[in-house]
C-alpha cells in the first residue's frame, strides 16, 4: 500500500513551509458502530518532522483530532534539497514513516 | 359481407384516430416541455442572484457565494482531503475484473475525460443512465458484486473518472425521444416537489436560500451543484456518491428516501446536470 | 367483643373480595378493548402510510410513530400505542396530503 503520508515542503527566504495530510481513522473511541458496538479508539499519538537530526515540529496528539489529519507549519532554515523525515505512532503501535525533500 | 367487412374497419379506424387524438392532447395537454428555454431561464436566474460570482464559478458552491470559506478552502486545496480517494480510485480502476476485463472496456474512450457526458438517455431501455448506474452495470457484466451506491468504492471510482474530466463542460443530450423529455420533466417534477415532513422541495434551499447559512453550513447554488460530485465532506469524516448526497437531503427534511438509483433519482439527475449544462467539471470536491 | 371483631374481620374480608371482583370485572373489558382498539388505530395508520408509499412520499415521523406504537403494544402498553398509531396516522394523512397538493403546486416554485 502506498503510503499514509503525503507531504509538501517549500523553502522562501530562511523560513521552511511544511504541509503534511496524514491517511488515519483517528476513531476516538466514544462512536459507535451500525450494530450498537463501541469503535475503539485509534488514534496517532505523536507525530515528528525531523530535518537534519533535529526535531523541528513535535505534536502529541489524543483522540479529538479528526480524521486523515492535515498539517501545517513552518521553521527556520532548511534548504532546498534537504531531507524532511516524517514519523507517526498510534495508540496501537503501528508506526509509518517516509521522507521528503524540501524543495 | 365484403362491404360490412369495410365499415366495421371503418368504425374501428374512426374510433382509433379519436382514441389517439384524446392520448395526444392528454400529453401535449400540459405546458410544453422545452428544456432548452428551461436551462436559458433556470441559469439567468442564478446568474441575475448572483450577479458578482462568474459563470464557472458556481461550481465551487458555497465558496462562490462566502469570501471566508472560499480562503480556507483555497488553502485546503492545496492539499485536497479527497487525495486518498481519487488515489484509491485510480487503483481499482485500472485494477482487472476476474475475467481480466477493466472498467475501461465498459466505456467509451477507456472511461477517461467522459464524466461530462453522464447521465444520458438510453434510448434502448428507455431510461436515464447515470455514471455510477453505468459503473454498477459493468461491474455485473464481468461478474463482480455491484458496490453499494452510498460507499466510499463508489465514490473513489467517480472521483477519479470525475478528476479525469476536469474543466470540460457539462454535455449532457435530450433525444428527441417522449420518454426521454418525460424523463427530464419528472426529475424537474421531483426538484421543484416539497416533500418530507419539514415541507422542503429541492428548490427551497438550492434555488430560494443559495448563499445564505442553514445553521453552520453556506448553502451550495443548485446551479452546478453536480459538478463538483462526489465530494468530500467535512461532516461526514468522508467521501459522498451523488446517491448519497439525494438520500440524506431527503432525510434531512424528513422524507424517507427512495433506494438510491431509483427512477426519480436518475430523472433528477438528468434534470440538474441538464440545466448546468456549459459549466465544467470540477469534482472530486471538498465542501464543509 | 369478640364476636363484633370476628365479623368485622368477616365482613372486611367480603368486602376486599367484592372489591377485588369489580376492579377486575372492570379491567377485563377495558384492557380487552384496549388491545382491539390499537389493532384499529395501528391498521388505520397503516393504512394511510400505505397510500404515502403509493405516492412515494413517506415521512420519517410517522415511520418512527409507527415503529413506536409496535414496541409499546409489544410491552403490553396499549394506551401509549394508541396515542402513537394516532399520531402515526395524522403523520401519515398529512403527507398523502403533500403530495397530492403538491402534484400541481410544485409549479409555483419552478424557474422560468
Amino acid at each position: 500500500m502506498a503510503s499514509t503520508i503525503r507531504v509538501r515542503a517549500t523553502v522562501s527566504g530562511d523560513t521552511t513551509e511544511v504541509q503534511a495530510l496524514i491517511q488515519h481513522p483517528m476513531d476516538s473511541g466514544f462512536v459507535k458502530d451500525a450494530q450498537g458496538q463501541i469503535i475503539p479508539a485509534h488514534f496517532i499519538q505523536q507525530l515528528t518532522f525531523e530535518h537534519g537530526g533535529r526535531t523541528v515540529f513535535l505534536a502529541n496528539w489524543g483522540a479529538a483530532v479528526s480524521k486523515d489529519p492535515y498539517v501545517k507549519f513552518s521553521f527556520k532554515g532548511g534548504a532546498k534539497g534537504d531531507d524532511l523525515k516524517i514519523n507517526w505512532m498510534d495508540n496501537k503501535g503501528a508506526t509509518d514513516s517516509t521522507t521528503a525533500k524540501i524543495s | 359481407m365484403h362491404a360490412r367487412h369495410i365499415f366495421l374497419s371503418a368504425i374501428a379506424a374512426l374510433v382509433g384516430g379519436v382514441l389517439a387524438c384524446v392520448a395526444a392532447s392528454a400529453i401535449a395537454a400540459p405546458d410544453k416541455i422545452d428544456p432548452a428555454a428551461d436551462a436559458k431561464a433556470f441559469q439567468k436566474y442564478f446568474t441575475d442572484k448572483f450577479p458578482q460570482v462568474k459563470f464557472e464559478d458556481f461550481v465551487n458552491g458555497p465558496y462562490s457565494m462566502n469570501e471566508d470559506m472560499r480562503k480556507q478552502w483555497e488553502e485546503k486545496e492545496q492539499f485536497p482531503p479527497y487525495e486518498f480517494s481519487l488515489e484509491a480510485g485510480k487503483e481499482v480502476f485500472a485494477t482487472p475484473f476476474g475475467n481480466g476485463k477493466t472498467y475501461a472496456d465498459c466505456f467509451p474512450n477507456g472511461g477517461l475525460g467522459i464524466r461530462q457526458n453522464y447521465p444520458y438517455f438510453d434510448e434502448k431501455e428507455g431510461k436515464v443512465v447515470t455514471l455510477e448506474l453505468a459503473l454498477n452495470r459493468c461491474r455485473e457484466a464481468n461478474g463482480e458484486a455491484p458496490y453499494s451506491y452510498v460507499d466510499d468504492e463508489m465514490a473513489s471510482l467517480t472521483a477519479y473518472m470525475a478528476f479525469t474530466s476536469r474543466g470540460k463542460p457539462f454535455d449532457i443530450k435530450i433525444p428527441n425521444d417522449p420518454r426521454a423529455l418525460q424523463a427530464y420533466e419528472n426529475g424537474k417534477r421531483y426538484f421543484y416537489t416539497r416533500r418530507g415532513q419539514l415541507n422542503f422541495s429541492c428548490a427551497t434551499c438550492h434555488v430560494q436560500s443559495p448563499g445564505e447559512r442553514i445553521r453552520a453550513e453556506v448553502l451550495a447554488p443548485a446551479l452546478g451543484i453536480l459538478n463538483a460530485m462526489p465530494i468530500y465532506r467535512s461532516e461526514w469524516s468522508g467521501m459522498g456518491t451523488i446517491s448519497r448526497r439525494l438520500v440524506t437531503c431527503n432525510s434531512q427534511t424528513r422524507a424517507v428516501p427512495l433506494e438510491p438509483q431509483s427512477d426519480e433519482y436518475r430523472d433528477l439527475e438528468y434534470f440538474l446536470s441538464y440545466v448546468s449544462n456549459g459549466l465544467p467539471i470540477s469534482g472530486p470536491g471538498a465542501r464543509p | 367483643m369478640k364476636k363484633l371483631v370476628k365479623n368485622l374481620v368477616r365482613n372486611l374480608g367480603f368486602a376486599a373480595v367484592l372489591l377485588a371482583v369489580l376492579l377486575l370485572a372492570g379491567a377485563m373489558p377495558a384492557l380487552a378493548a384496549s388491545e382491539q382498539d390499537y389493532e384499529a388505530a395501528f391498521a388505520a395508520a397503516a393504512a394511510a402510510e400505505k397510500q404515502a408509499a403509493w405516492l412515494r412520499n413517506e415521512w420519517t415521523p410517522t415511520e418512527a410513530q409507527l415503529a413506536a406504537a409496535k414496541k409499546a403494544a409489544a410491552a403490553g402498553d396499549f394506551a401509549a400505542a394508541i396515542t402513537a398509531a394516532k399520531e402515526a396516522e395524522a403523520l401519515a394523512k398529512a403527507s398523502v396530503f403533500q403530495a397530492t397538493s403538491e402534484s400541481e403546486r410544485w409549479k409555483d416554485m419552478e424557474i422560468r
